[in-house]
Formats: C-alpha cells, structure tokens, sequence
C-alpha cells in the first residue's frame, strides 16, 4: 500500500558531469527500485565511423570518452591489427603501454576524487585533482594535447618518446608514488570514509557473474578478470605485473583496487621506459599498405574495464561495419544490485563507485517516425522482428529440406 | 557602465550544460576549479541550478534529444545571463556535424556571447575567454 517518490537525479544536475537521468523509487528514505533513461549523449559514432577512413577513425574514436580516450583507439588498433595481421615493433608496443598505464593513473585520480566529492570530502576532491595534473603535463610533452591524445595509427604510433622524455616521465612517476602513499593513507585510515564506504553498493562475486560486469567493478568482488592478462596485447606479456582484486565488493573495495592498481600501473610504465632505454634503434611503426577484407575483434582493458571492438572491413579504406561496447554498457546495470535497498545519501556513491561512463555507453539508437513523431521500434516490436525473422528462416530452410 | 556589466562585475556563478560531449571539456571545466587554476577565488562558483547562473556554459555537440532541453534550460535562466560555447563542438558541432543525431550547434539554438575553441581548451584557453568577455 506505501506510496513511492520519484527522486530524479539528472538529466543536468550539478553531481554529474554527463547529461543522464537516473529515477529513483524510493519509500521513505530507501531506495526501491531504480530507473536509467539515456540519449542526451548519443553522437551516432558507429554510423559516423563507417563513412571515414581508417587513419580518420582514430580521431573519431577518441572523442568516444575524453577520459579514457585511448583505449578506444588501442581496440580499434587490436581489431585493425587483427584483420591486416600486423606485428608491431617493440618499440610501438612499449610507448602504446606506456600511454595506456598513464591514462589508467590519471582516470583513477579522477574518480578518487569524485568519490571523495560525492562523500561530501571535498579535501580529497581538491588533492586528487591537484596531483593528477603531472599526469596531464606528460601527456601534453609527449603528444601536445592533455586530453585527447591522437598517438595511435594504424602498425604502431604517431609519436616517439625520445630519450630525453625518459628521466622527465620517471621523475613525475616518482612524484606520483609519493602523492598516491599519501591519498591511499588519507582514505584507507579516515574513519569516515570507513564508515561511508564499507558495507555500502555491495556486489557479491555470483551478481558480478550475472551482469556481466567488467574492469574495476568486478576485480573488487573477487573475481580476477582483466583483458591485460587474459588477452594479452600491446607491451603486456613483455613486463610484469599482477592483477588487484579485493572481496569485500563495496565501495570501500572498489577504492581500494583503484588506488593499488596506481601502484602497478606506475611499475608497469618504468619496465616499459626501460625496455624503450634498451631498444633504441628501432621503428615506432610499420608500414601498412592496404586493410584487407576480414573481420577483426579488438580488446583493450580501459580504466573501467573491457573495451570490445568488432571491425569488418571489405578491402576499402573505410569499415562496413564498426560495433563498440564498453565498459560502463555493463557496469550500470549492476545498480539494480548495488543501489537497491540503500539509503537514497548511499546510492550516489553507490552509483559513482563502478566509475560510470555515459558518453562511452550511449551506442544506441531509436527510429521516430517523422510524420507522427511515434517511436517506431520499441523492445517489444524489436523482439517481434527477431520471432519473425527466424520463423521466417525456419520456413525456407524446411522449403530447402523437402 | 551599463546594467549589464554592473549585473557581472561580482562574483559569476556558473551552470555547466553538458550536450553530447565526449568528456573532455567537462573535465576541463572542472579542472578550472581545482587548485592548480583555483577559479573560485574569484567567486567564480559551479551551481546547481539554471535560476541560480549568471553564466551558461554550453560544450559538446547538441543532439537532437539535448535541444530542447537547451532551450528550456536558457529559458529559465535568469536575464541577463553570458553564454558560452566551450570546445570545437560547442562552436561549430566539430567532428559530429555529419552525425544522424546533430542538431545544429549551440549558436543556432540560443544566442551565444562567447566561444572558445579546442579539443578540448585548456583551463588557461576558458579563463582566458570569460576575462575577455567580462572586459568586452
């Protein structure tokens, strides 16, 4: 008999940096049920990507996520790579790594501080933020841009770190170091934070395997996936390192596997720079004449988890066919899990802690009508084509048979 | 001095419209406010809320689902009020003009005051526009 408010989060609220409306369902303080409506930041990139050529698409891909702006190129480049069959040099391999960890310590930085704000800790919103910034001075010094950095092509990388970069990099990594001992102790010892995260958002491990999640999320329920090891590409299998998983499943969990994960990415890019210090002859491409015909399936672990490519190409220079998924797609379905059941101040940091990605996850598309301004395709009538499709298929496949 | 610029000669406080966006410029406004740029001494203020804002600032292409709620949003915003496009797609629509979803970039929407341009602007290219505006 109890009445549910509707608590609309978004779709441009002051907590979020994307446009995205979350509706909460809530009796009283606890959340009952939750809602997720999508589109405002839908770009219609797999459309747009079929009509550029390959070198072009790196560009677009890029500007998927702004966060995690290379690992989209790093799939895209897997999946092309696969179709032309293309071994890069070790060289390439070494400054794609050396990229892609870079990225994973400054997107982590990122989301430390956004818990921390979210919390209602602006003190470690402020000090993640603040050490990040060496990160992006790299990025500017070794590609010119502090965001979206346009290093990868097609057989290798645009960009060479050259010798001179080596003791810059390592002497910000160092600083980094130190800042990360400091933030990690700030959070692992602050009782608030202890008593705001722990038992909060959990996912068990079985909810994990249910939805699918990848990246972070499911590395804090215990369950050791990461494309890095498991599909090894790129510098990965060349240096060492492991896999941080946690139990707990919560929040707190979550933080945890983020910021020791700074650790390896940190160790991860001075094996890189020391293999760059020994191979110094040595070509940061290979030449690529033509993309054959072929299908091509790129996977990179990006700060949030798997990202998956599928290319077909037919032998021009654009692809026929150009699907994404990434991450976030299924990482913010585990929210029925997480959110439901908590108090409605525990559910932001429920819904921020599996580090959510709107722009990455907005690959969908809906048909109106132009006269009437109906929606065309609902989930509904999109199974009924399907029905209809294989009932179709069953009826000339039995017409061959007989 | 006219009731313009005396309205914007204290403190701004800012709404940030994401459109469809890639991120980056969201980022980089936030970056504005953290300590290495550190907008907010000078008053300058992220709210939550369109009726609260002097400023506007609009990034990313606008799809045809954010244009509504674009001018819906400037609608409630109390007058006057600076709005700026930040970053190529707030300008122009940049690399999603050709898109199905585009529809029209921001200037075409509302009218726009300022733009900065990039992929995305630095902090230092956003402080550098609104100082610009605010000495027009």
């Amino acid at each position: 008999m109890s009445k549910k408010t509707l608590i609309p989060i978004g779709p441009y609220h002051p907590l979020q940096e994307e446009p995205e409306l979350f509706k909460l369902y809530c009796d009283g303080e606890i959340v009952k049920d939750i809602k997720w409506e999508t589109g405002y930041n839908h770009r219609g990139i797999e459309k747009l990507s079929e009509s550029k050529t390959y070198e072009q698409i790196f560009f677009l891909v890029e500007r998927i996520c702004g966060i995690c702006s290379n690992s989209h190129p790093f799939a895209f480049a897997n999946a092309v790579e696969e179709i032309a069959d293309i071994e890069l040099t070790n060289r390439a391999k070494y400054i794609r790594t050396i990229i892609a960890e870079l990225e994973r310590i400054h997107s982590h930085l990122l989301w430390v501080g956004l818990a921390g704000h979210f919390l209602g800790y602006n003190t470690v919103f402020m000090w993640a933020w603040k050490y990040r910034e060496p990160t992006l001075d790299l990025f500017e010094m070794i590609s010119g841009n502090r965001n979206s950095y346009a290093m990868f092509k097609v057989g290798g990388v645009r960009r060479d770190i050259e010798e001179a970069k080596i003791p810059v990099i390592q002497k910000v990594l160092d600083d980094i170091k130190k800042k990360t001992d400091l933030l990690t102790g700030a959070v692992m010892d602050d009782p608030v934070i202890h008593a705001r995260t722990k038992g909060v958002g959990i996912l068990t491990k079985q909810d994990v395997i249910d939805y699918g999640a990848v990246g972070p999320t499911a590395r804090a329920s215990g369950l050791a996936i990461d494309v890095r090891k498991d599909d090894p590409y790129a510098a990965y299998p060349l240096v060492n390192w492991k896999v941080i998983t946690a139990e707990a499943g919560d929040v707190f969990a979550k933080a945890q596997v983020r910021l020791l994960e700074m650790y390896e990415s940190i160790s991860i890019i001075e094996q890189c720079l020391d293999g760059l210090k020994k191979e110094k002859e040595g070509a940061i491409e290979v030449k690529v004449k033509e993309i054959p015909e072929g299908i091509g399936n790129g996977r990179a672990e990006a700060p949030r988890g798997e990202v998956f490519h599928f290319v077909q190409s037919d032998g021009s220079n654009s692809p026929v066919r150009h699907k994404i998924r990434a991450p976030s797609y299924v990482n913010i379905a585990t929210f029925r899990k997480s959110c439901v059941g908590q108090t409605i101040a525990d559910a932001t940091i429920s819904l921020a802690a599996v580090d959510p990605c709107y722009c990455c996850t907005e690959r969908m598309a809906v048909a109106y009508d132009n006269s009437s301004g109906k929606k065309i395709l609902n989930a509904k009538e999109l199974i009924d084509l399907s029905i209809l499709k294989t009932a179709e298929i069953k009826k000339t496949l039995s017409g061959r048979n007989e | 001095m006219g009731f313009k610029n005396y309205c914007f000669k204290k403190s701004l406080w800012v709404f940030h419209f994401g459109g469809a966006s890639c991120n980056n410029c969201d980022i980089e406004i936030l970056d504005c406010l953290t300590p290495r740029h550190d907008l907010e001494r000078f008053g300058i203020l992220l709210v939550g809320s369109i009726r609260h804002a002097d400023v506007l600032l609009v990034n990313g292409s606008i799809n045809m689902h954010d244009k509504e709620r674009l001018i819906e949003v400037y609608n409630q915003a109390p007058k006057p009020i600076l709005v700026i496009a930040i970053g190529a797609c707030g300008c122009t629509g940049g690399f999603f003009t050709e898109s199905y979803t585009f529809a029209g970039p921001v200037d075409k929407i509302i009218p726009v005051d300022a733009y900065v341009p990039g992929c995305p602007p630095k902090p230092e290219a956003i402080i550098a526009g609104i100082v610009k505006l605010l000495n027009k």
